[in-house]
């Protein structure tokens, strides 16, 4: 019989362990939970999903109407049979655009500021307070836009159009400077603020407290230490905070409808009065839609959902992908 | 009563941003130097000679302070928020803490190489190398660079290692390159003095040799002053030794300050007797 | 045993003082300070001697003007004589660090300047009409020309109350079970699961009531106006409930549950005995955020036609008001008076919202991001 202990001999054929299989039997009381919790994750897609293919049949009356002419036509004016988003998208990514040229550079600063320059004891307060922006609510931020900051911005938009106005986006055509994209793009700036700069904090928060060291060791300044290490460290939350924050000044829709006057010109002139976007023309014609007509509306709600999801679909995997970004979650 | 000194760059221009062409391996003296955290006191008026152009080891058990100490000659103990230290410390004849001079002027005439490796994993290995330079505001000339990069990959014993890949990532070699790398990297800024924080604990026999090798090599270029609690790298390295030693809840002192040789064969102090013959540690 | 030794050397402590806890000599510490007399001399000079430049050219010698244009300038030229002046003191390193400090500290404290703009303004100009019959009263009697201290506004509060009430409901146990789901169970989706919650989080609200809208009203024709608002904020909860929820769960420490498993539990009595009581006062703050999150949207009640002048406390009946489409009907009102009763409406919605936010923060204490750091930067202090 061959002996059980093991043999170094290398012409001994190998031992063949039978490996133990083994089978989980959960509890009743186990098994109820896990079916409640998968049901759980599973409602999420149902939810999901239910919003892509509600808004789809409800849309789906107007895009058969309108056909492909839908993304290329300029007017809306869907009781007229003729309507489209081309427009109206083009403006609605201006005002994000003007809300991120603002926004991540401040929101760069503003995280930076946190971890690298100011006291150890004002990190904790100051987080606080750029959690607290995100929270306060966008028709405060439309509201104090419209009242308190278009009659001081009008001018600045003056200044611009009236000593950069060669330049084709700064050119101002009409008299009339109020509502227009560049204020509600600021406006939203302010909204987007917090979400990239909380979410940037957190990266620069980061990184690796090693190579720092090793860069002032080398004799770099603070700045220095920062531009080697903590930038590009964070260049992946950078980018995740920024399509996040672009995500949300996508679909803003208070602020803007109450402050833009609506056109629906596809010019490049931000300064000029007159803007759009896809939610605020929503939520401003929604009251005296016919059935049609709202269903143009929700036609350009899809539109706007797909992008969104594309944003942020782009922005998970920029952030996922990064060095940052493994260690933290949006 | 506490002396107020500037912690931000201060010498006035005409001494920045020259490449000292006199950059001859320096001395160090520290005299009464004891440093806290807080309200705990981890180093007791520790002073030390550190001799130009030799290998200094710091030995002792750990948590006696080594590190800190350590830390204080390049002034990297104040960047920690609640750290605080008295005492004098010059680099040849000057006062580091006192004189007015900066704080990247310091580091960059006093190197350091961590006990982690931490080369910067975004730049290419020949960016890695002259990092230092650019960081510390010496801006080679064009042609320098690669010059620069070579002559110092070679002191580090790297180069013949990754001269064909040099545009490679600083995060893609071996923990021991990696650290060669810092050595380099360290080396291109020209210091008089470089501190080791136990380089080669992290890294395994063969590149431990080799790293040792590199210290004999440079150190006619430049004052060395490693800690370490291995004490047969200790006697392999050095040319004078300093045993500290922290008794329980106390801050840490040298009790001992000689050539490595009498420091293993006849040390005066019977607790550095027991240490190096490994009665504890 | 001590080996006698002669006069100990001049540069190391007699062996005895090590042992002995005596004290020695006051030895005065080094401050070493981040700023000094010369750095602020040169921070203000070069504020100083912009502003008068700026002064000079702008108002005088050219024809530009407006205060905000002004600013703008005058900062310019001010990074650029600070940068200036310290690369003179200092070298160009020195100086690149310095203006580096100025501009991103300029960032940084920018960013409380619209939080106290924003929410003082509310405050002030809604403070002005607020009294208390704002809460006892609803619009039922006034019109375009009322004051605006006539009626008040209990019918949006209550029904923002309510909605947001039936959005918490059904958002919470949903909203933790998912985060059980993701962190405690780890099921084959989870990776896919995640990635929709976050999808969802982006989804803008007014989608969310366009949502509930088709469904709610266009396939089953109902009018329960409460109901359906509560139904887009849940849309629009659940994301963050999920997430803050998850970041909590994942602070639990694994030991715990790991005790727990060993100790004979099953998953569901670790998790409701360990796991979630642990997590507690996180899970609090998850729900006050996700709250205070939704409790301002407007977009779905505009989308959803709700809307009603008088008290309505059935929300699966009928038309009912909420506070933010209160605040966004009569700001659109050209009579000043009626903007003033939105404004009062503002300032207690930013109440609202504060008084959240900081229940929330006591409650929880830090953020649980935050407490993840200050774990790990306690581990790494030095010995």
């Amino acid at each position: 019989m061959a002996s059980p202990t093991s043999t170094l001999s290398p012409d001994a054929a190998p031992v063949a362990e039978p490996r133990l299989q083994l089978r989980v039997t959960r509890s009743p009381g186990d098994r109820v939970y896990r079916a409640v919790a998968y049901a759980a994750g599973g409602t999420t897609f149902v939810i999901l999903a239910a919003i892509g293919v509600f808004l789809l049949l409800e849309a789906w009356p107007a895009l058969k109407e309108a056909g492909w002419g839908f993304f290329t036509e300029t007017e809306w004016n869907p009781d007229g049979q003729q309507f489209g988003i081309a427009s109206v998208m083009l403006l609605t990514v201006e005002i994000a655009v003007v809300a991120l040229a603002f926004a991540v550079p401040v929101a760069i600063g503003a995280a930076l500021f946190i971890t690298d320059y100011a006291p150890r004891s004002w990190r904790r307060p100051l987080t606080s307070l750029i959690d607290l922006l995100a929270a306060v609510p966008s028709i405060i931020y439309g509201l104090w836009g419209l009242f308190f900051l278009q009659p001081r911005l009008i001018k600045v938009s003056d200044w611009l159009g009236e000593h950069l106005g060669f330049i084709p986006i700064f050119e101002v055509k009409s008299g009339n400077l109020a509502g227009s994209t560049f204020i509600a793009g600021v406006v939203v700036s302010l909204m987007v603020v917090p979400i990239c700069a909380s979410i940037i904090r957190e990266v620069f928060s980061q990184a690796p407290p090693g190579e720092k060291e090793g860069a002032l060791a080398l004799g770099g300044t603070r700045w220095g230490m920062i531009r080697t290490v903590v930038i590009p460290f964070g260049k992946g939350g950078i980018i995740g905070g920024s399509m996040l924050g672009l995500g949300r000044a996508l679909g803003e829709t208070i602020a803007v409808a109450l402050i833009i006057s609506p056109i629906f010109d596809p010019t490049v002139r931000i300064l000029d009065g007159g803007g759009n976007s896809i939610s605020a023309l929503i939520a401003l014609r929604w009251g005296e839609a016919t059935p049609f007509s709202a269903s143009a509306l929700m036609a350009a709600g899809l539109a706007l959902f797909v992008v969104t999801l594309t944003v942020n679909a782009i922005a998970s995997i920029v952030v996922v992908r990064s060095r940052s970004g493994a260690a933290t979650e949006i | 009563m506490s002396t107020t000194i500037s912690a931000d760059d201060t010498a006035p221009v005409d001494t920045q941003n020259l490449i000292d062409l006199t950059r001859t391996p320096a001395s160090m003296t520290a005299r009464d130097v004891s440093a806290w955290f807080g309200d705990h006191k981890v180093l007791e008026r520790v002073s030390i000679d550190v001799k130009a152009r030799s290998v200094t080891a710091l030995i002792g058990p750990s948590g006696c302070g080594k590190s800190t100490f350590l830390r204080i000659l390049n002034r990297m103990h104040e960047l920690v928020p609640s750290a605080s230290l008295a005492g004098t410390v010059m680099l040849d004849d000057v006062d580091i803490y006192r004189d007015a001079r900066s704080v990247t002027q310091t580091r960059r005439e006093i190197g350091m190489v961590f006990q982690k490796p931490n080369p910067f994993p975004a730049m290419s290995i020949a960016d890695n190398v002259v990092a230092g330079l650019h960081l510390s505001g010496t801006k080679p000339r064009r042609g320098e660079v690669d010059a620069i990069v070579e002559r110092n990959l070679e002191r580090a014993g790297l180069w013949n290692e990754v001269k064909n890949r040099l545009g490679a990532a600083g995060g893609s070699l071996s923990g021991g390159q990696q650290q060669r790398l810092c050595i380099a990297r360290a080396l291109a800024v020209d210091p008089r003095v470089l501190l080791m924080d136990e380089p080669c604990s992290a890294l395994d026999p063969t590149s431990t040799r080799r790293i040792e090798e590199t210290i004999a090599d440079i150190s006619d270029d430049v004052t060395i002053v490693i800690v370490t609690h291995n004490m047969q790298q200790a006697q392999r390295v050095s040319h004078h030794c300093a045993f500290f030693l922290a008794a329980e809840n106390q801050p840490g002192v040298i009790v001992e300050a000689d050539t490595t040789e009498t420091m293993f064969t006849n040390p005066q102090d019977q607790r550095t007797l027991d240490y190096v013959h490994g009665r504890f540690g | 045993m001590v080996v006698a030794t002669d006069t100990p050397a001049p540069d190391a402590p007699a062996p005895d003082e090590v042992r002995s806890a005596k004290p020695g000599p006051a030895e005065p510490r080094l401050r070493i300070r981040r700023f000094e007399a010369a750095d602020v001399g040169a921070l203000a000079g070069s504020a100083i001697s912009a502003f008068c430049l700026m002064w000079l050219v702008y108002v005088r010698l050219t024809p530009l003007s407006g205060g905000v244009g002004f600013a703008i300038c005058w900062y310019a030229t001010f990074i650029v004589t600070y940068w200036l002046v310290v690369r003179e003191q200092r070298g160009a390193l020195a100086a690149k660090d310095k203006v580096a400090g100025v501009v991103v500290a300029t960032a940084g404290i920018g960013c409380l300047v619209p939080l106290t703009l924003v929410i003082g303004y509310t405050v002030w100009k809604g403070w002005q009409t607020f009294r208390l019959s704002f809460f006892t009263e609803t619009q039922e009697f006034t019109g375009p020309l009322s004051d605006a201290t006539d009626g008040g506004a209990i019918h949006a509060v209550v029904g923002t109350l309510e909605q947001v009430a039936i959005a918490t409901v059904l958002s919470v146990p949903l909203g933790v079970a998912t985060a059980l789901f993701l962190n405690e169970i780890r099921g084959r989706f989870a990776r896919p699961v995640r990635i929709v919650v976050d999808a969802m989080s982006a989804t803008p609200s007014i989608l969310a009531g366009l949502f509930i809208y088709a469904v709610i009203v266009l396939q089953l024709d109902w009018r329960r106006d409460g109901l359906a608002v509560g139904l887009a904020l849940t849309v629009l909860m659940l994301p963050t409930v999920t997430r803050t929820a998850e970041v909590v769960l994942r602070l639990v420490p694994g030991g715990l549950r790991e005790g727990a498993l060993a100790l004979g539990g099953t998953e569901w009595r670790v998790t409701r005995q360990v796991v979630l009581p642990t997590a507690r006062t996180g899970l609090v703050t998850a729900i006050l955020l996700g709250i205070a999150r939704v409790v301002g949207e407007t977009a779905p009640l505009i989308v959803l036609n709700a809307g009603a002048f008088v008290m309505n406390a059935n929300p699966f009946a009928g038309n009912q008001e909420g506070l933010p489409l209160f605040i966004y009907r009569y700001i659109n009102f050209p009579q000043p008076a009626r903007k003033d009763a939105a404004w009062t409406a503002a300032f207690v919605l930013i109440m609202i919202v504060l008084v959240l936010f900081t229940a929330a923060r006591l409650i929880g204490g830090r953020a649980p991001v935050a407490r993840r750091a200050v774990v790990r930067r306690k581990q790494k202090e030095p010995a």
